[in-house]
């Protein structure tokens, strides 16, 4: 399966500038390890000590959270876009 | 000349330059307003403060701006009200209502952080501005951007209470409504930031923008004559303010303009949106974000950013948190209109119940001092309550038939 990722600014300094990447994978976990393969260290910047996605970060599998769904286990299908977004101030 | 030396990750403490920046780039942490202490101790006193104009700039030196303030200079020091009426009814000694249903120039506390954001939105050289908003901080984005002749763009989800759409479409911004919850409208802020590179104030001016909070916390000591209260109940959306009221205490114990407090602080929410009432309840400090259902539109926010560190201010200050159902909720903006003639709203009514709910099990004693937070007016959530305050008597203009609806009154009809 091959989705489209879009990288948040603080993390575009590890993709070349790009704003967008294409990584294969079968779930999200996958995607994660296959983009650290193409993008050494982005792994780290994105999940803690225990492999879990930090705490202010937020992942999107299309519209939805992911922790609405799997997880790093949530399957992603060919053409899915995922969003790396960190998280921000509620505001009322 | 301000006092801010830098930012600084509320994680891993990296320090950054006074920037446009909102989270560290490495562990994404929030980032926060770095102080000068000792400076703003050599210069700033009660005495001071107690000389300058009746707003929330007499704290100007624990503001992250560089000069003076240039948007929204009338803003706060809205009353601190002895609720005696309440009080009786709750069966407590000492209550009070922080009302910024009263604030300039939109009547909630969003003018307070809107007013610290543009100011510095203005310094960093923004000609557009911009929020997600569930209402309350659209109302002070557009009003205050028309003031400061800055162009606005307003991101709002598409079913909001018509008061908020209204007292925001006035002053003339751009609006976009979203099909989706605040949640969805957040996310989609984020990357409206990122992309156009806008002052988007809860995004990307958030580390100032939350500074504005503090002063709701200052007021409330320096009107209890330099005094922290024992309890101070607060609502919850994202959760910034009552991390931001336990940072305001904190600072003046710090600058020694109160003793040691031993305040708790305690956070109410709506039942069909309160991760972190459930997260405290549950005692872990993990937020699980949930799809929001209650009628409390200005704080449903079912992925709050500052849900850990509001569950760690509550947790560190001893006190609790609740959540109350949407009847009780409208029960809770009746009981405050009707004791102590201010109408507050939904997020008010959830505070007020919440309250309620606390001091029946026994979370806040009856002799000790209380405040409550009301940080938004009634005025504009009407639909809130309609249909719930029964429908007025019609009669000719007759004396006979006043009368008429008089006997009734005495009969006990209504």
């Amino acid at each position: 399966m091959s989705v489209t990722v879009r990288i948040p600014t603080p993390l575009r300094s590890l993709t070349d500038g790009k704003d967008e990447v294409n990584v294969e994978g079968e779930n999200i976990g996958e995607i994660i390890e296959n983009l650290e393969a193409s993008y050494k260290g982005i792994k780290e910047r994105i999940c803690d000590n225990d492999g879990q996605i930090r705490r202010f970060i937020n992942f999107y599998l299309n519209d939805e959270d992911i922790r609405f769904m799997g997880n790093l286990e949530t399957a992603v299908k060919d053409g899915d876009n995922v969003s790396i977004v960190p998280a921000i101030a509620g505001g009322n | 000349m301000g006092f801010v030396k830098g930012l600084k990750c509320r994680e891993c403490e990296k320090s950054y330059p006074k920037e446009p920046l909102h989270v560290c780039s490495f562990c994404f942490g929030p980032l926060e307003v770095d102080y000068d202490y000792d400076g703003i101790k050599k210069i700033l006193s009660k005495s001071i403060i107690e000389s300058r104009g009746k707003t929330m700039w007499r704290y100007q030196e624990l503001l992250p701006i560089d000069g003076e303030p240039t948007v929204g200079a009338q803003v706060g020091y809205t009353p601190l009200v002895k609720a005696d009426n309440l009080a009786k009814v709750f069966g407590v000694d000492e209550l009070y209502v922080k009302n910024d249903s009263v604030n300039y120039p939109t009547f909630s506390f969003k003018d307070r952080v809107v007013s610290t954001a543009l100011t510095k939105a203005k310094e960093f050289g923004y000609k557009t501005v911009g929020c997600a908003t569930t209402g309350n901080l659209g109302n002070s984005v557009a009003a205050q951007a028309a003031q400061a002749c800055l162009e606005s763009y307003i991101v709002m989800p598409a079913d909001l209470e018509q008061g908020k759409v209204i007292g925001t479409l006035i002053y003339g911004p751009n609006i976009v409504k979203v099909r989706g919850n605040y949640d969805n409208v957040n996310r989609l802020c984020s990357e409206i930031a990122d992309k156009y590179g806008w002052a988007i104030v809860n995004v990307n001016l958030r580390p100032y923008y939350g500074e504005g909070s503090k002063t709701y916390g200052y007021e409330i000591i320096e009107q209890l004559g330099w005094k922290a209260p024992k309890h101070i109940v607060v609502p919850m959306a994202g959760g910034s303010l009552i991390t931001k009221i336990g940072k305001a205490i904190k600072e003046f114990v710090k600058l020694g303009f109160i003793e040691e407090a031993d305040t708790k602080l305690h956070g109410a929410q709506a039942s069909g949106s309160s991760p972190i009432t459930t997260a405290v309840k549950a005692e872990t400090d993990v937020i699980r974000p949930v799809k929001p259902n209650t009628i409390a539109q200005s704080i449903a926010i079912g992925n709050p950013a500052d849900g850990f560190y509001s569950v760690k201010s509550i947790n560190v200050s001893g006190g609790w948190a609740e959540d109350v159902t949407d009847d009780e909720l409208v029960e809770g903006i009746k009981l405050l209109a009707r004791t102590e003639g201010i109408f507050t709203e939904t997020a008010g009514g959830v505070t007020v119940a919440v309250t309620q709910k606390l001091i029946e099990q026994g979370k806040i004693p009856r002799n000790e001092s209380i405040v409550i937070c009301i940080t938004g007016n009634g005025l504009k959530t009407q639909e809130a309550v309609l249909n719930k305050l029964g429908e007025p008597k019609i009669i000719n203009p007759s004396l006979a038939e006043f009368d008429a609806v008089m006997d009734e009154k005495m009969a006990g009809v209504h």
